[in-house]
């Protein structure tokens, strides 16, 4: 296959297959979720169980102090490698028109040079997670294969895109072609792997939450 | 510095053309050509050919002597785009006329010769410098049926098999002959391939673009009648010191991309400024041509400077390569309604999901039998 051939591919078919996978995979683990039910709780309530869940959403989203100082690095490594994401994947002009093609609405981009920063600063920030990870003998002891398969495919667009923006060792549409391969390596794969945290993250958040908050407890 | 070879040396097969006898430098020298407009052409070909300032009196010495080779341009599933691009060079400007400076024995719109005359030119021509001549094709061959294009009862297919047999060189001009083009298109009704897939062993120098830039159909005749052979070619066969670098990396706009400035739509304040026209689909970052460096209408612009994005038209398969006004990264299908589809999938297979999870937990619940003492005590 010519790197026309590739892009073609990767922009069509490809797109199509790893779009059907990510939807109907997320949505059947969200129905199945939020099936599984709550038991009926007789008590009389002594607070929101709305208000208890947003409210964590947010509180679990600040380290206290002590978490803070026991995984400092971990917070921080996490913190800036998740932000830079966010801003890589939807502030990019490129980005943005295909979130726009497939559901109509569009927001301002930032300046593709900032972006580019991002993504060094985020590539950045993986690779010492990924090191951090190896270092700590606890954290070793907990990763299985799948951690490091997670990490690899999170890894990948990043640096693809890295290396389509800065036109880097393959010709123009062959590294287009490579980076939206591996976006959608990673849309087939987030519904099967822990990063389908990115859907359920907040949900669950709210439901620990909720159950405190009726229990008139803070959480 | 090495004496000058003379084109005899260079160019072994220039020996035994040139159906008139004439050197191009004759030839030039008849049309009133200056030498300071020739060592200009000679001097432009060089830099675009990427070769060394030193190289210039060789190419001149070598162009000047060189005896007109015998070129036979076939045209086959084609507009003629790509000959109106080689005769809009600007005549009488030196590219045109170092066309004029080789012997076209056979050209359908150019020549004045027609019918039998003209193909009898054409037969002459290929059996007296058989071996030496220099073999042009534009245009796509029909492999679905030989009745879509022939010429004069011959089909394209037989014709570029006969002429190729003897050809010193093979040049496909145009995107039709290099890759397909537009004949090739889906769903190719005519079954229409590029020359390098029926004239499988000799190589063929892709010109692609459609149509291809006047200088670089010159550039690529000045390289063989200067040094003899076919210049440095890419993956695709196209001479790399035109094709080497994309309209992108090329762009004036780029530092707008770069910026992440871009033209909305063909009438904002952002085409008015001339911003990047990436989100209007400009097909420059997966382009690779010369347009951004030699331009088009004797340099005076090229389609982004105009304010159009690029097509892409030097690329295999531009016409099905997505819309020309879709932006490069987006899907080439229509992604929203897929999605739709697969949400709709998704709530009926996680709803069947969920409700036989709950059927199990059920099921579960009711074969629930209490455990007692007895059960746990040794020896039951």
């Amino acid at each position: 296959m010519t790197a026309t051939e590739w892009l073609l591919w990767a922009r069509g078919p490809a797109f199509e297959i790893a779009t059907v996978i990510l939807v109907m995979g997320i949505i059947v683990r969200l129905i199945e979720i939020l099936m599984l039910g709550r038991k009926e709780n007789l008590a009389a309530p002594k607070g929101s169980a709305t208000t208890g869940g947003l409210r964590t959403i947010v509180s679990r989203s600040v380290p206290d102090s002590g978490t803070f100082q026991r995984s400092t690095f971990t917070i921080v490594a996490g913190y800036i490698f998740h932000i830079g994401l966010f801003v890589v994947i939807f502030l990019l002009a490129p980005h943005i028109l295909v979130f726009s093609k497939l559901t109509g609405l569009s927001w301002p981009a930032l300046p593709t040079t900032i972006v580019d920063a991002f993504a060094v600063i985020t590539i950045l920030a993986l690779i010492a997670v990924l090191i951090n990870r190896l270092n700590n003998k606890v954290k070793r002891y907990l990763s299985g294969p799948m951690d490091y398969i997670v990490w690899a495919l999170t890894t990948l667009p990043l640096i693809t895109g890295y290396m389509a923006f800065h036109r880097i060792g393959f010709s123009g549409p062959m590294l287009i072609a490579l980076h939206i391969m591996s976006v959608e390596l990673l849309m087939i794969a987030i519904p099967f792997t822990k990063l389908s945290h990115a859907f359920t993250l907040f949900l669950a958040r709210f439901y620990n939450g909720a159950v405190t908050g009726i229990k008139g407890v803070q959480s | 510095m090495e004496p000058v070879k003379s084109p005899m040396d260079l160019n072994p097969a220039v020996k035994s053309t040139g159906a008139q006898g004439e050197t191009v430098g004759e030839a030039l020298r008849r049309q009133g050509i200056s030498r300071r407009g020739f060592l200009k052409f000679c001097a432009t070909t060089a830099s675009l050919m990427a070769l060394p300032p030193t190289m210039i009196p060789r190419i001149a010495e070598a162009l000047e002597n060189a005896r007109r080779p015998s070129v036979i341009w076939l045209s086959f599933q084609e507009c003629t785009g790509c000959t109106e691009s080689l005769t809009r060079s600007h005549a009488p400007t030196i590219e045109g006329l170092i066309f004029d400076a080789i012997s076209l024995d056979y050209h359908h719109t150019l020549q004045a010769a027609a019918g039998d005359a003209a193909e009898a030119a054409r037969e002459e021509a290929m059996k007296e410098n058989y071996g030496n001549y220099v073999l042009v094709v534009d245009g796509s061959i029909p492999l679905g049926n030989p009745g879509y294009s022939t010429i004069a009862g011959v089909s394209n297919e037989d014709m570029l098999k006969e002429a190729a047999a003897g050809a010193a060189a093979i040049i496909a001009v145009g995107s039709c002959s290099a890759f397909g083009g537009l004949p090739n298109a889906d769903p190719n009704p005519t079954g229409a391939v590029s020359v390098q897939e029926i004239i499988t062993d000799k190589p063929v120098v892709n010109v692609p673009g459609c149509p291809p830039i006047p200088v670089v159909i010159t550039g690529v005749l000045a390289h063989f009648l200067t040094f003899g052979g076919l210049p440095e070619l890419d993956q695709l066969g196209r001479p790399v010191a035109f094709y080497g670098q994309s309209i992108h990396d090329r762009c004036y706009r780029r530092p707008f991309y770069d910026k992440g400035l871009f033209a909305e739509t063909f009438d904002d304040e952002g085409a008015r400024k001339g911003w990047c026209l990436y989100k209007l689909g400009c097909k420059g970052p997966t382009t690779y041509n010369a347009c951004a460096v030699t331009k088009w209408n004797d340099g005076t612009s090229f389609p982004i400077e105009a304010g159009h994005p690029c097509l892409g038209c030097s690329e295999p398969k531009f016409w099905d390569a997505g819309g020309f006004y879709e932006a490069l990264s987006t899907p080439t299908t229509d992604i929203a309604r897929t999605a739709v589809y697969a949400v709709a999938a998704g709530a009926a297979a996680g709803v069947a999901a969920g409700a036989l999870n709950k059927a199990n937990k059920k099921r579960a619940l009711s074969e629930h039998q209490t455990t007692t003492l007895d059960d746990l005590s040794p020896g039951t």
